[in-house]
């Protein structure tokens, strides 16, 4: 029996890409088929066109460039990217902007860089930010929630015209965060603009405009405990997110009430929660160690804030996660474990009496 | 707008200057480089490369000189290293594997001569006017200057043989490579 | 007692009970042994035989040539049939010089070294002479010669003796089947070495996978003092001799330093039982305990193997396979390697031959790094292996040794958990060995450096002698002259 050499070890934990992927696209899933209710037809087409260009696109990129596109489909990266992207998107926002948003985030933001595990930042954020700020206008017309199988559900025909124009302008409806944003400028205080945000029961459910990743906050709540439960991810990045978010938010509003809102309410409004707990903690884009995983998320939640809180657009977690991810080599650099036996320098440690 | 054509040339202008004079006040006078492949070469003046000695040829190498596939003795592993530390691409293709060779003596051709004794830069050869030579095989490196010196055809390199002792993990086959090629 | 915590770690399935219920049996006499010089940490072994030499059980068959090396004995009675080279058993499958013996059946005893009445009579040295003239080595599978570590005592401040019944593996159960089954005798051999090495304290530690071991080892200990039993918890590798350390007292051993530098000794639980066979009744390491499971064999077990039996055999000796072995791997499934073939020998060091079917292996192809940081959180010793792999990858090997390649233990760790099933191990193995082939080298050349120096100043003060000797015989010749001119 001659065998080809093989390094051990010869067991392995039943753990795998496609596995770990799959489990988070299960975490997203009540979410998502919430949202593809509550935003209707238009969103449901929305929907496809965006998962479907993400993992068309990949598909060509890795037969272009001679490999196994099914083997590349599989590990599911291409579809999560897709899939988060769709769910950051304003719902009734035409087809177009989902399959160029799906070609920045596949060819540009993950290819470009070297495909799987390469890429510096987080590809569904790079397409939001690109949308954003090259169509600020389609990429801020939210709409009120249109669920299906009730009056208001938008009809067949209605659903194409939106998939081909984007939402009339007759429906156009800000979320919270951008109606504060609205009302700062217009000289109202952020505590009275505040108080025009849907009720809590209807902020935690999702009743409201926004992102089909952001309104139904405790469902995304349950996918993200979901995650943690099945151990995909740990609790550093979304603790340490949310707490410096609410934090921050809370201390500012302490200090001016008339100028920025509460803690609650940054963490109930925007897509606070989808940040926490499924963009942020990419793996390939966040850092590796605990201790580095508290600073990354620490830093994403007072980005956040400080973003929605003085920049020109309502709402900053894309770009808090963009920031961070430049920065996560240089955090993985300096927060690599201990070694054994060794100072945190890499001196060895000295011998103690015992 | 020419405002602003005027200004980045001067700015241009002058920080290439600052560059230009910087890079010639503060220039290096010795050649670290050189220091570096000397320590990198086996530095036992055996003169295969054609150089007098180890120093020369690594004079030669930082000049830019010689090819850094030079040192037979050095085998494929100092010419990829030599490359590196030069920043030039070798072609490797035709330049043999790094199979370590070691002198052997046919002890039934060895007449005693001492030629290859004297010939050896490092002693590795051990022996006395009309006795039997020898090699130690821990000092040889295999430079081959001994085997030229040998009237009866009595010295050869061998390729040493690999050994449990010596073996190494080979580096994983690139799984995304492999998959590439198929 | 409380077990300290320790960094990292993995929870494989461990698979102890295909062959933990087995109790040790005997292995028939093989027709042929192949006995490797090499079988231990060191310098191999020197040939005392020759072919065609009769040899008995228990005669030594080749000597060591320092403190650093172990020497042979015959596993039994027959006539050296070649010292040739056999195949290793190594990953590398290269040939490795052995004493091959033919047996006769006889099986008969050489005259053995006399036995020690009372050991704790004895000075320390006659122990230590002792397991060194019997040839023990780490029967863990480090194979570090044992009596070079009970010498430490003269070297270090020592105050206890760690006797390792961790058992880490998967599927070995050797060192469990000693304990249940050579309690007393292992107490004996972990209390000569205790003697050995002047300690009063033994701990002996195993992990709490094995409750029957526990239970019959306290009892056993219970009629002597300063020896305390201690469950040890279910994590891998915590049988790696640093951590047992750190996990049972608290210690942690400095980089770079001998275990034995922060007061402990760590022996594994089949070398006590070898110690105190060699020490009580003079019997050389001839045999050992090797567990021969997996579920592609077909009735797994434990047997007192002479060493140097081929592994074929036992595998033959269990039934043969029930499966088609996708790995037939010499030791455990985490640290151990494959075999080359089949016909390699059991040698000093091997705790176990399992056999793995391929649902056993969840190998899966090679995927793209996905930078999830698992094998950093389950490193034991602290290291980031997925920037080490990339580095290596792109041969930057200085710096993944920066990074502290060096450290590694090869625990495999990381490979099991890794989801894109990238073989880690190998990367760092390979760095390791191309590090240290490099440094070895560039040793070489130093010394190569040195010669050549020194043989050109001698070459020159040898001139410089000649021509003074030219110049005096000058002097001389011109001299006369001189005087008559005077």
């Amino acid at each position: 029996m001659k065998t080809t050499l093989q390094s051990g070890p010869f067991a392995h934990a039943d753990h795998r890409v496609d596995r770990t992927m799959l489990t988070v696209l299960l975490a997203l899933l009540p979410a998502t088929l919430f949202n593809l209710w509550l935003f209707g037809l238009p969103a449901i087409l929305l929907f496809a066109c965006t998962l479907g260009a993400a993992l068309g696109f990949e598909a060509l990129w890795l037969a272009a460039t001679g490999r196994d596109a099914r083997a590349g489909l599989a590990d599911g990266s291409a579809a999560i990217t897709g899939w988060l992207l769709a769910l950051s998107l304003p719902p009734w926002a035409p087809w177009w902007l989902g399959v160029l948003g799906a070609f920045i985030a596949i060819v540009i933001a993950k290819h470009a860089y070297g495909g799987l595990g390469q890429n510096l930042f987080n590809p569904a954020m790079v397409a939001r930010v690109a949308l954003l700020v090259s169509f600020p206008v389609i990429m801020t017309a939210w709409v009120a929630p249109q669920p299906l199988f009730t009056e208001r559900a938008a009809s067949v025909a209605q659903s194409f015209a939106v998939l081909g124009q984007g939402v009339p302008d007759t429906m156009v409806s800000a979320t919270p965060l951008g109606h504060v944003k609205t009302e700062l400028s217009r000289a109202l205080p952020a505590s009275q603009s505040a108080a025009d945000a849907p009720a809590l029961p209807d902020l935690l459910l999702g009743r409201r405009a926004g992102s089909m990743g952001e309104t139904s906050v405790l469902l995304i709540l349950a996918g993200g405990l979901f995650l943690l439960w099945r151990r995909v991810i740990t609790w550093h990045i979304p603790v340490a997110l949310l707490g410096s978010l609410f934090a921050a938010a809370q201390l500012a509003s302490l200090a001016d009430p008339a100028r920025y809102t509460d803690g609650l309410f940054h963490l109930l409004t925007g897509a606070s929660f989808l940040g926490a707990f499924f963009i942020a903690t990419d793996y390939v884009t966040s850092p590796m160690s605990p201790r580095g995983k508290l600073i990354y998320g620490a830093g994403c939640g007072f980005l956040t804030w400080a973003i929605r809180s003085y920049a020109g657009y309502p709402e900053g977690m894309a770009f808090a996660v963009l920031l961070m991810n430049a920065l996560t080599p240089i955090i993985d650099q300096y927060t690599r474990p201990r070694v054994f036996g060794r100072q945190r320098n890499g001196e060895p440690l000295p011998l103690r009496p015992f | 707008m020419s405002s602003a054509i005027v200004s980045l040339t001067l700015l241009g202008i002058v920080l290439g200057g600052l560059l230009g004079l910087a890079s010639h006040w503060l220039a290096v006078e010795e050649d670290p480089i050189e220091k570096d492949i000397q320590a990198m070469l086996p530095g036992s003046q055996c003169g295969q490369c054609g150089y007098v000695g180890c120093a020369q040829a690594a004079a030669a190498l930082a000049r830019g000189e010689a090819a850094v596939t030079l040192c037979p003795s050095g085998g494929r592993a100092l010419a990829e290293a030599l490359a590196k530390k030069l920043g030039v691409s070798a072609d490797l293709d035709g330049h043999a594997e790094p199979v370590p060779q070691l002198a052997r003596i046919e002890e039934a051709l060895c007449i005693g001569c001492v030629r290859c004794f004297n010939a050896c830069t490092v002693d590795a050869i051990i022996g006395a006017p009309k006795q039997i030579h020898a090699v130690l095989s821990d000092i040889c490196h295999g430079c081959g200057k001994c085997v030229g010196e040998c009237r009866t055809g009595a010295i050869a390199l061998q390729p040493v043989a690999p050994s449990v002792a010596s073996w190494i993990w080979p580096k994983p086959a690139a799984g995304l490579a492999r998959e590439v090629a198929a | 007692m409380k077990n300290h915590p320790i960094r990292g770690g993995v929870h494989p399935r461990y698979w102890k009970e295909l062959a933990s219920g087995q109790p040790i049996a005997a292995f028939p006499l093989p027709a042929r042994l192949s006995l490797p010089l090499q079988q231990h940490v060191g310098a191999a072994a020197i040939p005392l035989v020759e072919p065609g030499q009769r040899v008995r059980k228990g005669e030594r068959i080749a000597l060591a040539p320092g403190a650093m090396s172990a020497p042979l004995h015959a596993p039994t009675s027959g006539v050296v049939h070649a010292i040739e080279e056999i195949t290793a058993a190594h990953a590398s499958g290269l040939p490795q010089l052995a004493i091959v013996i033919d047996s006769d059946g006889l099986d008969e005893w050489a005259e053995l070294p006399a036995p020690l009445a009372d050991p704790f009579a004895a000075p320390p040295e006659e122990i230590v002479r002792r397991v060194a003239e019997a040839g023990i080595v780490g029967q863990g599978g480090a194979v570090f010669p044992t009596a070079v570590k009970l010498g430490m005592g003269k070297q270090y401040r020592l105050d206890t003796l760690l006797l390792n019944g961790a058992e880490c593996e998967p599927y070995i159960t050797s060192d469990d089947r000693v304990m249940r089954e050579h309690a007393a005798e292992v107490i004996d051999g972990a209390r000569i070495m205790a003697h050995a090495l002047g300690v009063a304290k033994i701990i002996i530690a195993i992990k709490k996978n094995k409750p029957e071991a526990i239970a019959i080892m306290r009892e056993a200990a219970r009629a002597f003092a300063g020896i305390e039993v201690v469950g040890v918890k279910i994590q891998y590798p915590i049988g790696y001799a640093q951590y047992l350390t750190q996990a049972v007292t608290g210690r942690e051993t400095p980089a770079g330093r001998r275990n034995a530098e922060v007061g402990v000794v760590v022996q594994n639980v089949a070398t006590a039982l070898a110690v105190q066979r060699a020490v009580r009744h003079g019997v050389p390491l001839i045999s050992r305990v090797v567990t021969v499971t997996g579920t592609a064999v077909s009735r797994a077990g434990n047997f007192e193997v002479p060493i140097g039996t081929p592994v074929a055999e036992l595998i033959a000796h269990c039934g043969g396979y029930r499966a088609r072995p996708r790995f037939l791997v010499n030791g455990g499934p985490m640290m151990g390697f494959q075999l080359p073939d089949e016909n390699v020998p059991v040698v000093k060091g091997c705790v176990g031959i399992v056999a793995l079917a391929e649902e056993e292996t969840a190998r899966q192809p090679e995927q793209a790094c996905i930078r999830c940081g698992t094998c950093m959180d389950v490193c034991p010793i602290g290291l980031p292996p997925v920037e080490m792999a990339q580095l290596i990858r792109k041969d930057r090997l200085d710096d993944a040794a920066r990074l502290g390649v060096g450290d590694c233990i090869a625990c495999g760790s990381c490979a099991w958990a890794c989801p894109s099933h990238i073989p880690l191990v190998q990367y760092f193995n390979h760095a390791n060995g191309a590090l240290w082939t490099a440094d070895r080298q560039q040793r070489k050349n130093e010394r190569l450096r040195q010669l050549a120096e020194a043989r050109s100043a001698r070459l020159e003060a040898a001139r410089q002698e000649r021509l003074a000797a030219q110049a005096a015989r000058k002097a001389r010749a011109a001299a006369p002259r001189q005087e008559i001119s005077e």
